[in-house]
């Protein structure tokens, strides 16, 4: 459980980070709370020989709500999430699902930005971020640009962000409807054996816009769009609810691993996906 | 009389003595993060070794190169068995009576087996060096199956016993084959077997997994080449055996080796044998002339130092058809791992698995274990319990239910008809053993009464019609215990460990002005030792708890005993201690007289004094005989109050108690909610109950552990699947349901004190009720057995294997 040894940089603003990257290429990579990159070089399974430390750079940092306009910076902590009364005000789902992370101890230091970028399939914010529709704010020496968090990710620690860019941001707008973040673990600090982010609008008893994602059923987030349009223009009753929980089901791949086998996996997921929908509906 | 002298009940309450929940004594230093762990000890140059280890379950050891790890910066030394062997200690002997190498030699047999140990100027040179080391190997065929290691065409494990058909334990049978031990009567209970009106047979596998102390092995060992004295400071359970142990390896008489325990943060087991990082490090110590520190690293600790239970246990049990039992008939197949190091009393190669009649009278019945060699890391060590009791325990509370089952009986119902009477007490059990005391019908109905259990029968009833219904998806299960502990190893004619006799010890010295010092064979991991020794002693000799220091672990200074596990501390050295607080008030005796101008038998004793006899105004208390027992001439008495006491107990002491677990399981996520968990110990007399009550609610969180998920798992190549915490299952505060404690009293007969020993009882009794409830939630639906440990994946298959998936 030691790592091996490496050079610790620590820029004081995202040009100089940004600098120590495009010098050392491969060789360097950032670290935020470094909840989930520390215990894979402990491990030895990342053997990383310039450590760019992002904890000195202000402009990564804060949670801003204007009017229905949310951005996290990508250095601020699951914890100030948690602890962001606008957040739980305008984006109560991501209150909620931020509480179904790890524990306490690691939330003060895992950060949102790390949680996204890391592309670990069983991380919960990628999912929940499609499920918002939200949009990731990347820069590199080369200039900024946008990614859909729906198109973000490419397979297991695969994504779409270049080795010399940094993730600056997250932007999203406040959801409208009912809400729900469904997470089955094993125990307080594990990873979902399955997940999901349920946002369900609905006017006059119809069922107006429905987003649907899921975390660790697959070695990417997955976001269902068939599982929304399920949904949509529905009066949300059973039957909807079945086509939703088949669509979503249909899109997911799950693989064995110690929480259980495949055929398990499927069954749980279709159980954690039908009650997140159900009290997404029962809050819309 | 003065008004303001204390009255005899605020004199009793004043020395915190038996039965008061005396706040622990230890905790001042614990919870300010000021204890003093292995790991906190720093000596000037001092080195750290670590160790290669194999990525194998098995596989030779072609070639070892250390040539790169030589050059890494801080790096001093690279130890092979190449090296020890010209000492000798390339391997070394297990507590079992096999021998275990130390470093691989020409082969490894589990994955994670220590290959070579590198020393270094810091910890992380060493784990540099560790990655620098180039192991060449020859991957051999694995078995990780005990049954499929008894094949013939197994592959053969034990290269270095090939052709030695003879073990420490009788004959081996095959080449992976390491004893079979037997008790009871083999053709009597195939009788009974045989012409009984209901037989129910069941295979039982309690499966495999660790103690897993917040705190992991390790030692430092410091050689001091002036003065030949070699000092190990480690995580030792028991400090003696392993100076003796020590000795009689390295030749190194024993007066030269000081081995001290200091805190330990938690053992459960894991800290009672010997490892390759001890002798690793001493030998590093005793080469260099320097320090060496050797600590084990969470994933070291799970997949290499001693594991626990893994037995396959088949039971018959014969009954009428009323339900009284006749006959028990069990054959277990213990897969010990690559080497035999479980840690049991020499005589007892499976550990006291034959108390598995559990609380029941049973007439006939018979035990057979084959220990077995596979490709795992060795150990079966007691977890929490007395040698093997939790894996007895389970097994009979499983059979019970198995037999209700065949029966079409209530479960609590069919135990109460079978349940050793008070009146048999002593009891000769079918196994051997003589159980000292036991009023198991008056705690099963103070159980059963507490937690309701006809109306949870009613309940559980509607809840399954529900069910079906469509209603819910959630089903109720009631798991009932009700266990018999053997712990307090043990009587010297029957119990050793290496021919080391399992007495223990307390030495005790009064100071003059009334306040002592003790000192123990055992050494506490948390259990609370400074704290309960020292009321045991107060109630004897009349000093407040608080005048007294307890003392243990350094065997400089502590009295030679065999250490804390199986629940041997208060049995054995809390009999000593009250054994030499006797003798101090023997010798208090004699002066209280001679200063109270009176014959010895004139005075009594009464809590903290001695009184003249009808004249109570005329006393010494044991703070003035103190004093006087230092600083006044008396004839024919020598000066100083100081006695030791070496116990060898008579017996062992049976605890026993009643555990009920209301458990709500979701049929389809598998998952599960304890609504109720009702636990009643008996542990004889009640030192502290507070301590008696957090012990109960910490090893219930070990049960509840080991029963819903925690596992050290292997996949078909050896490879361990659960090395670190994100998979070994340790339950947080949110997993953790509340818990009713409860008692009642049956002291031992034969203990000084009456007391039996509690710490082990809720591990024990606590497996099987979490176990039970998970399989009585199914009953209704045709579940007879489904192994352990019960996490969502196996409980959501018992389902679907039920068809209640649809
Ligand atoms: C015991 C435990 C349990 C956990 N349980 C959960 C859980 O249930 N759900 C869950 O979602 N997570 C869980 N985590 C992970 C935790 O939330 C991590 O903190 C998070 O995944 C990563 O955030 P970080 O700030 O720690 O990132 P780091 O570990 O520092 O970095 C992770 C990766 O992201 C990259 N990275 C970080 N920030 C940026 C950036 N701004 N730009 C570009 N790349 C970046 C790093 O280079 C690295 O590759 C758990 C962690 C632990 C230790």
């Amino acid at each position: 459980m030691i790592p091996a040894s490496f050079e610790y940089h620590r820029p004081a603003d995202i040009s100089a980070a940004l600098a120590i990257l495009d010098e050392y290429g491969d060789d360097a990579r950032v670290i935020a709370g470094g909840h989930s990159l520390i215990p894979m070089m402990k491990l030895r399974m990342a053997d990383i020989e310039h450590l760019i430390d992002l904890q000195d750079i202000g402009e990564l940092k804060g949670i801003f709500v204007e009017g229905t306009k949310v951005t996290i910076g990508a250095m601020a902590t699951q914890h100030e999430l948690i602890d962001n009364g606008d957040i739980a005000r305008v984006a109560p789902i991501l209150h909620e699902a931020a509480l179904q992370i790890a524990d306490p101890q690691v939330r003060y230091m895992g950060t949102v930005g790390g949680n996204v970028a890391n592309g670990d399939p069983g991380n919960d914010m990628p999912g929940l971020m499609q499920c918002l529709g939200a949009t990731f704010h990347l820069v590199g020496s080369g200039g900024t640009r946008d990614v859909a968090a729906r198109d973000y990710y490419e397979a297991a620690y695969m994504t779409d962000r270049e080795d010399d860019e940094i993730l600056t941001a997250i932007s999203f707008n406040a959801p409208e409807g009912g809400f729900a973040y469904e997470k089955q673990k094993r125990k307080i600090g594990d990873y979902a054996t399955a997940a999901c982010a349920a946002i369900v609008k609905i006017d006059g008893g119809i069922c107006t816009a429905a987003s649907i994602a899921m975390t660790n059923l697959s070695d990417t987030p997955i976001f269902s769009a068939e599982a929304g349009a399920a949904l949509e223009g529905t009066a949300c009753d059973a039957t909807a609810i079945d086509a939703a929980v088949a669509a979503a089901t249909g899109a997911i791949d799950p693989t064995e691993d110690n929480r259980g086998p495949v055929d398990f996996k499927m069954h749980v997921a279709g159980t954690i996906i039908r009650r997140a929908i159900e009290r997404a509906v029962s809050r819309a | 009389m003065n008004d303001m002298a204390p009255s005899r009940e605020e004199r009793i309450e004043g020395l915190k003595g038996l039965g008061s929940s005396r706040k622990r004594v230890e905790d001042a230093r614990f919870t300010q993060g000021k204890g003093n762990y292995v790991d906190d000890i720093k000596l000037p140059g001092m080195l750290f070794g670590d160790f290669v280890r194999s990525p194998f379950a098995h596989a030779r050891v072609k070639a070892i190169n250390t040539e790169a790890a030589m050059s890494v910066p801080g790096v001093l030394a690279v130890l092979t068995a190449k090296d020890l062997e010209p000492l000798g200690l390339h391997w070394m002997p297990t507590l079992a009576g096999d021998k275990q190498m130390v470093l691989a030699d020409g082969k490894v047999l589990f994955q994670g087996q220590e290959v070579a140990y590198v020393v270094a100027t810091d910890r992380y040179a060493a784990a540099d060096g560790c990655e620098a080391v180039e192991v060449e190997y020859e991957e051999l065929p694995v078995v990780v199956d005990p049954f499929k290691a008894l094949e013939d065409d197994a592959p053969v494990l034990r290269e270095d016993l090939e052709g030695k058909m003879e073990g420490a334990h009788g004959p081996r049978k095959h080449h992976n084959h390491i004893f079979t031990w037997e008790a009871g009567e083999k053709e009597a209970t195939e009788q009974v077997l045989g012409s009984a009106e209901v037989v129910a047979e069941e295979m039982v596998y309690y499966h495999r997994t660790h103690p897993c102390p917040l705190e992991p092995c390790g030692c430092v060992a410091s050689m001091d080449k002036v003065n030949g004295k070699l000092t190990i400071w480690g995580t030792f359970q028991a400090p003696h055996a392993i100076r003796t142990v020590v000795s009689l390896i390295s030749g190194i008489e024993e007066h030269n080796i000081r081995v001290i325990s200091p805190d330990i943060g938690g053992g459960f087991g894991n800290k009672v044998g010997a490892y390759p990082g001890y002798i690793c490090s001493a030998v590093a110590s005793i080469v260099t002339g320097k320090p060496v520190k050797w600590i084990e690293d969470r994933m070291d600790n799970l997949m290499t130092t001693a594991f626990a239970r893994d037995y396959w246990m088949k039971g018959k049990i014969a009954a009428t058809k009323e339900g009284k039992i006749t006959g028990l008939w069990c054959h277990t197949t213990a897969d010990h791992g690559g080497f035999d190091a479980c840690a049991d009393p020499t005589k007892f190669p499976a550990g006291f698995m034959n108390i598995c009649t559990g609380s029941y009278d049973i007439p006939t019945a018979y035990l057979a274990v084959d220990g077995v060699y596979t490709n795992k890391a060795p150990g079966g060590v007691a977890y929490r319990c007395s040698f093997r009791v939790t894996e007895a325990a389970y097994f009979i509370e499983r059979m019970i239910e198995v037999l209700a089952i065949e029966l079409g009986m209530d479960a609590a119902e069919l135990r109460r008809i079978n349940f050793i009477k008070k009146e048999q007490f002593p009891y000769q059990s079918a196994l051997g053993w003589e159980y000292d005391s036991g009023d198991y019908h008056t705690a099963w109905d103070k159980a059963l009464d507490a937690v309701g259990y006809d109306e949870l029968r009613k309940e559980q009833a509607e809840r399954v019609e529900a069910f079906k219904r469509g209603e819910t998806r959630k089903l109720l299960g009631i798991g009932l215990t009700h266990f018999t502990e053997i712990v307090g190893a043990g009587p010297v004619k029957n119990c050793d460990i290496l021919g080391l006799g399992m007495f223990d010890s307390c030495e005790i010295r009064i100071h003059p002005t009334g306040s002592a010092i003790a000192r123990l064979g055992t050494i506490s991991q948390g259990q609370g030792h400074a704290t309960t020794f020292a009321q045991i002693l107060a109630s004897e000799i009349g000093l407040p708890a608080d005048s007294i220091t307890v003392e243990e672990g350094d065997t400089d200074t502590a009295p030679y005993g065999l250490g804390t596990y199986g629940s041997r501390s208060t049995p054995v050295a809390g009999a000593a201690t009250a054994m030499a607080g006797r003798k101090i008030r023997a010798k208090a005796q004699m002066i209280a007289a001679y200063l109270l101008e009176v014959h010895d038998d004139d005075v009594e004793w009464d809590v903290d004094r001695f009184v003249v006899k009808g004249n109570p105004e005329r006393f010494k208390t044991m703070k003035e005989i103190a004093f006087a027992s230092y600083n006044q001439a008396i004839p024919g008495i020598e000066p100083g109050l100081e006695a030791v006491s070496y116990y060898d107990p008579p017996n062992m002491t049976y605890p026993f108690g009643a555990y009920i677990c209301v458990m709500e399981i979701d049929v389809d996520t598998g998952t599960h909610e304890i609504r109720q968990f009702y636990a009643l110990d008996d542990c004889g007399t009640r030192i502290n109950p507070m301590i008696i009550e957090g012990q109960v609610h910490g090893g219930l969180t070990e049960a509840l552990a080991i029963a819903m998920g925690q596992e050290i798992a292997y996949d078909e190549m050896g490879n361990v699947k659960t090395g670190t915490l994100m998979d070994f299952f340790i339950p947080t505060a949110w997993e953790t349901p509340n818990y009713t404690t409860d008692y009642t009293t049956t002291p031992s007969p034969h203990h000084p004190i009456g007391a039996k020993g509690v710490g082990e009882s809720p591990n024990v009794g606590g497996v099987p009720a979490f176990s039970n409830a998970v399989h009585d939630a199914f009953r209704a639906f045709g579940l007879r057995q489904s192994h352990m440990p019960h996490d969502h994946w196996r409980i959501w298959k018992i389902a679907n294997s039920l068809g209640l998936h649809g």
